[in-house]
């Protein structure tokens, strides 16, 4: 891929576009916006060969604020034509903007097939737990129970796990985030951006309107400490106040630990590269009321991406035959008629 | 010998029928390319079951290839059969009624055990039926046991020389119409290259037959067809689907573009992908997309970056395409969308054709959208329908939709290798001059708009499903900009009529009856209305291929004659919008029975309304 020349140096204003945002004030939405507009320009890359491709619903309206190309496309399908996209261009940065209702009800199929396919794209799941812009229904991920306009007593569905399906889906980079964290996310967003292959980043986002509070337990400073295991590769795993607490595995269960009562070095170490996703698959377990919330980079592994096989193919018959489309009309047997 | 009398046809068509694994699609390509390059004009159509294999002897299973050659020129695979050739019960049950009154009937006697009448449903031997033999030319060989005696002295294990007796049914057919064998026997030592004992058990198997035929005293006539006049060139046979992957790959090199082909494996359209699949020297990049929905989203952003993009599927994918289809004419990117149609609703008629899937590709999506449609009219002629899909496309910006067929898709006929010089380049032009662009700028003749690429600097622009502002493409509700941008994309689908070519009547320019078809008809339509003019009656023949939008001077021409009729595969699509467009009051000729047309039928229709 290009890179910007060192004179000139992109900046967060020249990612905002004309529109005027339209969320509603406070959406955390506009934060995952500004953190975007402000991590992009550290890549490096040229703004013309970055796109941004949507689905439909709040989060989906994310290109029309960002100043590269982008593509409002529709209903959970904006995973396929980032993979048409990709295959036709395959030096553009493309990512793909969606939610939980886009990525994981109606588009639930395209999402687990690009990131099974390793597509070399960028998928950002805003999840609000509820949908936003039909008015407040649940979402495949509203929990159990959860009273909404279509569910006034309460949701008799069991919600999905958007890191346990990426895992099923065999994914290459699997993280999650939260919208106010915005060193945080500035981090994982940069990290998915250079990742080779499908990266997944699931952005806990507050709905203000339909589902405030859904991710209190992670956002409240005074709880923050106590409720997120940040994961860091070749690092004990450790939270709370003072990182007085740990994750320690007890015969196939996870469990909670004091630190200075089993030693750090019980406890479990992160490995975010390991090639089986076991470990993955236990912290996307994880969560209240029982566990910290993990948050960071799950998995970042090496894979065979499909846009890079796919031109590889091109490349090696391209060098193997040479280009005689009338050697193709004559395939089989001909005849001459004078 | 000297008893045996020779006489002259002036075309046969020959039915090769028997259990799905017999080979009869083999059988019957190899009289048609040995036909075809004896200088015969030929067309063809297999009939094969949906099942992969269904149970061996049963009705279900029967598996046919009907081939039609003649010494002039020719446009559909026949009415009906005057040769049978049949290997088991089933089939002998299944293709009988088709056989024209006196046709011959070759059956391979050694087959018609108790076992496999039984399943055939027939109580006694249909072979040792007197009224049979009085109603039909009936040829009971024992196929299977002189084909082993034949193959005795080759070291290969019984039933792989079992499996030739396809050659040996084809050799006696070749004998019965003085075909020469030295086509097919080159094909064998070709395509057996690796396994020398099977090809001298097919040759042996192929010569045997022949022989046979020589020598049994059953055969008393041996017929000849003559060339047929035909346009100097290269030829070879080809099938719709084919000549479609040929025409996609064609029309992305006339523009020096990558082809992106994506698409969900359906029946009778899974053959174009794997053509397209083995043609990546030619920078096709093929796609197998995990849904319907996923092979159309795909086209649209690989159009979006710039490739010639295409999508093949039959009508029920179509169908979960429709809302992708829709936000592609919101985009107003070109790329083609093709339907090769089979029996419907739902899954319907898998493999067995049909034309019932117009009003969708004209209606099918919400909203107001508009569409160009086209239709080929022959299987090769696939190829060229293909590279104007794209023409229209790069024009006009538009997604374009090719209304394809099962029976186009399968059967073949020979093709005029084209020249790619004589086939003009397909301009495309990707603005890169940033400075007052507008993304839904238009140009002034074609209403098209720009195709803008992704990585041009300073081009940067959003756009989506939602309706638009004329010119800059922003979001606009306005209830002025909806109607506008409504108008716009019917406007521009409505010019691409300002370049197509003018119609072609066949026959007397004012009449009592015009004969309008579409699609796959044509041949069928073509030779009975050449029938009926030929008895003198005052009929003419236009048959359309562009359905949306309709050439501009279609109302006039209908105008000229008192009656209009209109052959459909589907309950009178067609009709409708003609009737709705231009007041005329058509008559409808429907067929649903996942067949073609034959001649005799439009003959006899065309015959009723002129009496």
């Amino acid at each position: 891929m290009n890179t910007v020349p060192e004179d000139i140096k992109l900046t967060r204003k020249d990612f905002v576009s004309d529109q005027d945002v339209r969320w509603c004030p406070g959406c955390g939405n506009n934060a995952i916006l500004a953190q975007m507009q402000k991590m992009l320009p550290e890549l490096g890359v040229p703004r013309e060969k970055i796109v941004m491709i949507s689905g439909i619903g709040c989060s989906s309206r994310f290109p029309y604020y960002m100043n590269t190309y982008g593509v409002h496309s529709i209903h959970g399908r904006a995973p396929t034509l980032a993979m048409g996209l990709k295959c036709a261009r395959p030096e553009l940065q493309v990512w793909v903007i969606t939610g939980d209702g886009d990525g994981l009800a109606i588009g639930g199929n395209h999402f687990s097939h690009a990131l099974r396919r390793n597509v070399d794209i960028n998928i950002l799941l805003f999840n609000n737990q509820v949908y936003g812009l039909t008015k407040g229904q649940y979402s495949p991920t509203s929990p159990l129970g959860a009273k909404t306009q279509s569910s006034p007593d309460g949701s008799i569905e069991n919600p999905v796990n958007t890191i346990g399906v990426a895992i099923g889906s065999e994914a290459s980079f699997i993280a999650r985030t939260v919208d106010v964290f915005q060193k945080h996310m500035s981090g994982v967003l940069k990290r998915a951006a250079e990742h080779r292959g499908a990266a997944l980043v699931e952005i806990a986002q507050n709905c203000i309107i339909f589902n405030d509070g859904a991710w209190a337990h992670l956002s409240d400073p005074d709880k923050r400490l106590e409720n997120v295991l940040y994961l860091e590769h070749g690092k004990p795993m450790r939270f709370g106040k003072k990182g007085e607490k740990g994750i320690r595995l007890n015969g196939f269960t996870p469990e909670v630990v004091e630190v200075a009562e089993v030693g750090e070095d019980q406890l479990l170490v992160h490995d975010e590269r390991a090639s089986e996703p076991t470990l993955a698959y236990f912290l996307s377990r994880m969560g209240p009321p029982h566990f910290p919330t993990p948050l960071g980079v799950f998995r970042a592994i090496d894979k065979p991406v499909y846009s890079e096989l796919l031109m590889q193919q091109v490349r090696t018959a391209q060098a193997q035959r040479p280009p005689d489309l009338d050697a193709l009309f004559r395939q089989g047997e001909t005849w001459v008629v004078s | 010998m000297s008893s045996r009398t020779r006489e002259e046809l002036q075309q046969v068509t020959v039915l090769f029928c028997g259990d799905s694994g017999d080979g009869m699609q083999l059988s019957g390509t190899q009289l048609s390319t040995t036909s075809a390059v004896y200088g015969n004009d030929v067309s063809t159509l297999p009939d094969y079951p949906p099942e992969i294999r269904a149970p061996a002897g049963s009705l279900a299973g029967v598996s046919a290839f009907q081939v039609h050659f003649a010494g002039h020129k020719i446009h559909t695979p026949g009415d009906n059969p005057d040769v049978l050739v049949a290997m088991n019960p089933a089939s002998l049950r299944v293709n009988l009624p088709r056989l024209k009154p006196g046709g011959v009937v070759i059956s391979d006697r050694d087959m018609f055990s108790e076992r496999n009448l039984a399943k055939a449903d027939y109580a006694t031997n249909p072979l040792d039926d007197p009224a049979l033999g009085s109603t039909y030319c009936l040829h009971p060989v024992p196929i299977s046991s002189l084909t082993l005696k034949a193959l005795e002295a080759v070291d290969l294990k019984h039933t792989a020389k079992r499996r030739c007796k396809n050659f040996f049914a084809l050799g006696l057919v070749y004998w019965l119409y003085a075909r020469p064998l030295e086509q097919s026997l080159a094909w064998i030592s070709n395509k057996f290259a690796g396994h020398p004992l099977v090809a001298e058990a097919n040759r042996r198997a192929l010569q045997a037959g022949y022989h046979y035929g020589e020598t049994s005293e059953a055969f008393a006539v041996q017929w000849s067809v003559p060339r047929a006049p035909v346009e100097a060139g290269s030829y070879r046979m080809i099938n719709g689907n084919e000549a479609m992957a040929l025409g996609l790959v064609t029309a992305a090199r006339l523009a020096q573009k990558a082809l992106v082909y994506s698409s969900y494996p359906i029946t009778p359209a899974s053959e174009v992908l794997h053509h397209l699949s083995r043609w990546k020297h030619l920078d096709v990049r093929s796609i197998q997309a995990e849904d319907e929905i996923a092979a159309m989203g795909s086209t649209i952003g690989a159009a979006y970056g710039g490739a010639f993009a295409v999508t093949g599927t039959s009508g029920p994918g179509v169908c979960l395409k429709s809302e992708a289809i829709n936000l592609a004419i919101m985009l107003e990117l070109p790329l083609v969308i093709f339907n090769v149609q089979r029996g419907g609703p739902s899954t319907g008629l898998p493999t067995k054709t049909e034309q019932a899937d117009l009003l969708q590709a004209l209606f099918g999506r919400n909203g107001e959208s508009p569409i160009p449609v086209l239709a080929p009219d022959s299987p090769a002629d696939c190829f060229a329908v293909a590279i104007e899909a794209f023409r229209i496309a790069v024009r006009h910006t538009t997604p374009v939709f090719i209304l394809s067929e099962g029976y186009l898709a399968n059967s073949s006929e020979p093709w005029r290798i084209p020249s790619l010089h004589d086939i003009p380049t397909i301009e495309v032009q990707h603005p890169v001059e940033a400075r007052g662009f507008q993304p839904y700028s238009r140009d002034a003749s074609t209403l098209a708009r720009p195709w803008l690429l992704p990585g041009t600097p300073g081009m940067e622009y959003r756009m989506g499903g939602l309706e638009k502002h004329p010119g800059s493409g922003s979001v606009s509700y306005a209830p002025q900009d909806h109607e506008a941008m409504c108008r716009l994309r019917a406007d521009k689908v409505q010019r691409v009529a300002a370049f197509l070519p003018e119609i072609e009547v066949n026959g007397p320019e004012q009449a009592a009856l015009l004969v309008l078809g579409w699609g796959g008809s044509y041949g069928a339509v073509a030779t009975a209305v050449q029938r009926t003019q030929d008895k003198g009656l005052a009929v003419a023949h236009v048959h359309l291929r562009h359905l949306n939008p309709f050439p501009s001077e279609l109302g006039e021409i209908l105008s000229r004659y008192d009656r209009v009729l209109i052959p459909e595969l589907n309950d009178g699509q067609l009709a409708l919008l003609i009737r709705a467009r231009y007041l005329v009051d058509t008559v409808s000729f429907s067929k649903l029975q996942g067949q073609p047309f034959t001649i005799t039928e439009i003959e006899t229709r065309i015959e009723e309304l002129l009496s």
